[in-house]
């Protein structure tokens, strides 16, 4: 029982970091049609950045809030690169944005280093026992973060002028436009947005799993089977996605095999794909927040 | 088949690479410089396949790289545990691809898209899991070696020798190609890529053609990835992964999708380049990624396409 909810446990901090990476997938594609395929570089950004302003002497808050800044930059600067791409057909757009991914890898690597780091965990190195399992402050952190991020989100959807106009651009971008509302602004949020979001997910997780410039790499690819998972359309489909798939794979790790635990996500997001293409819960019928 | 190779079929093209790939063998004054050669023929022929697919077709596969490299592995397995003759071992090796291919084609190319591209890239990365982690037969992370191919008795050692299998198979391949693309099957392709509920209406049989195109595409794969993987003596993972997979790729991108000869060229052009960047070793990364981006903003046709307006003008 012990190990059960350990490894439950273990799979809810990492599931709510691909939650966090497949809910800014899911914020790009519907304000804008475009799959980023560099959302698991904003993770990687956000880490390193950390990493390497700490060691360069700023305090803690100002270092955290100008990672999470940085990253959103750099996600304003991708948008700009995208609206420059002549043609716009989808296979272009997939292959450019692997490019974006492939370059901030290789930026990475020059600007920092191939060096693995770690972070000093915010609150310590305390933790909690519950039911006998052990669950780390940052990872606790994480869980705590990831829930205010996502009902932050839901508030900033359902509540606020900017996110529903984020909501009728992907429901409809010309009627929206004629509505008044600027389609590059939006484009620019969503990107800004999904980047600061996995930035968040990124310098959490260091303390736990460490980052290097190719982090980025499996965490981007599963976040996006998280949000496959929970139907592209959905941000909040994408959270359910990414608790399933790190649970799952906490699971198949501690009962299975360790070594096969990588091919979890995908396993699952090929079923999901094969049999249920809108995602888990596209028979509720609810298409979009 | 009989109707895709009806006629000879010859085309200026296919001379003039045949001439080129003749008189590359006077530059190559090293084993080196052969081996890149090499190299590069036979990642043509996996870029012609999957230009196939990719350009006339118009579904993306993130998963190619896997599959030469599985398409390898199966081969190198066969000869080297359970000592069968590598001519008979490529021969299983495409069988089993194909039939994998097959199997996979129908659920996968139902998708389209980004839903296209993500499954092709899971299944690739699944591959790439169990050829990392099945270590008692294919050596895990450090990979295995090869035995030395063989055909009739005649043991192939010498780099011409190796340059001229790997060129003949890439001319064969592009005398094929141009039969297919010029047959009414590469119509249909073709008319796949526009729009599928067009050839539907008349009554064409979408998804089995569909299917076709990614068999052949998934076999011309295996079979570069078998005779490189015989070629080099060696095979690990790595040429089973993700990166490889984009690589392929960004070969078609770069030459120009849907254009015969552009696959070649971006292959050519891909396997030198991080020949040529050996001295910015720690900048490679960084610079394949720039072209990448900077080739999708200003030339998205590719390469070929700057032929296309040059001869425009003249």
């Amino acid at each position: 029982m012990t190990e059960l909810f350990a490894f439950l446990l273990t799979g809810l901090t990492v599931g709510f970091v691909y939650a966090l990476v497949g809910m800014g997938f899911t914020v790009i594609y519907n304000a804008s049609g475009i799959i980023n395929f560099a959302q698991g570089e904003f993770v990687m950004a956000g880490g390193m950045i950390m990493v390497f302003l700490l060691a360069g002497g700023v305090p803690y808050l100002p270092a955290y809030l100008l990672a999470i800044g940085l990253t959103a930059l750099l996600g304003v600067l991708l948008w700009k690169l995208t609206d420059l791409s002549r043609d716009s057909s989808q296979e272009s757009l997939i292959i450019l944005t692997l490019g974006y991914a492939i370059f901030l890898r290789g930026a990475a690597e020059v600007v920092f280093d191939k060096e693995l780091h770690t972070l000093p965990p915010l609150l310590g190195e305390g933790h909690l026992t519950i039911l006998g399992a052990t669950l780390s402050y940052q990872a606790l952190l994480v869980m705590a973060a990831s829930v205010l991020i996502v009902a932050g989100l839901w508030f900033f959807f359902r509540r606020t002028r900017t996110g529903k106009a984020m909501i009728a651009v992907s429901l409809d971008p010309d009627a929206a436009r004629l509505m008044g509302i600027s389609l590059k602004k939006i484009w620019i949020l969503s990107f800004s947005l999904a980047a600061a979001i996995a930035s968040v997910g990124g310098i959490l997780l260091t303390p736990i799993t460490s980052t290097n410039y190719e982090v980025g790499i499996m965490l981007g690819l599963k976040g996006f089977a998280a949000a496959i998972t929970g139907g592209l359309s959905n941000p909040f489909g994408a959270v359910a996605g990414g608790l399933i798939l790190g649970i799952m794979e906490a699971l198949v790790a501690g009962y299975l095999s360790s070594e096969y635990k990588d091919a979890v996500a995908f396993v699952i997001m090929l079923l999901i794909l094969f049999f249920r293409p809108g995602g888990l819960f596209s028979h509720l019928g609810v298409q979009r927040v | 088949m009989r109707a895709l190779v009806r006629r000879w079929n010859l085309r200026p093209a296919l001379g003039v690479t045949a001439l080129i790939l003749a008189l590359v063998p006077w530059m190559l004054s090293n084993d080196f410089y052969y081996e890149i050669a090499i190299l590069a023929l036979f990642n043509a022929m996996i870029a012609v396949g999957l230009n196939l697919l990719m350009g006339y077709a118009g579904q993306i596969s993130l998963a190619h790289g896997a599959f030469a490299g599985l398409g390898g592995y199966i081969a190198a397995i066969l000869t080297g545990r359970y000592g069968l003759a590598p001519l008979f071992s490529i021969a299983v090796s495409l069988g089993i691809m194909a039939l994998l291919a097959y199997g996979l084609a129908r659920p996968i190319l139902r998708l389209r898209g980004h839903y296209l591209a993500m499954a092709t890239l899971g299944v690739g990365i699944i591959v790439s899991i169990i050829l990392n982690n099945e270590e008692e037969l294919t050596g895990g992370t450090d990979g295995m070696s090869v035995e030395s191919f063989s055909l009739f008795g005649h043991t192939f050692t010498e780099s011409w020798e190796w340059y001229l299998l790997a060129a003949l198979h890439l001319l064969f391949l592009l005398w094929l190609a141009q039969n297919l693309i010029e047959s009414p099957l590469g119509r249909i392709l073709r008319s796949l890529h526009d729009s599928e509920r067009a050839p539907a209406s008349v009554g064409v049989n979408v998804a089995r053609y569909k299917s076709l195109v990614f068999v052949i595409s998934v076999v011309v794969a295996a079979l570069a990835g078998s005779l490189y993987a015989f070629f080099s003596g060696f095979i690990s993972p790595q040429e089973a992964g993700f990166n490889r997979s984009i690589e392929l790729v960004v070969m078609v991108v770069l030459g120009g999708m849907g254009r015969l000869y552009g696959a070649v060229i971006g292959a050519v052009i891909l396997t030198l380049l991080p020949q040529l960047l050996t001295s910015f070793e720690d900048y490679q990364t960084l610079i394949y990624g720039a072209i990448i981006i900077g080739v999708m903003i200003f030339m998205p046709k590719g390469i070929v396409s700057l032929f296309d307006r040059w001869r425009r003008r003249g």
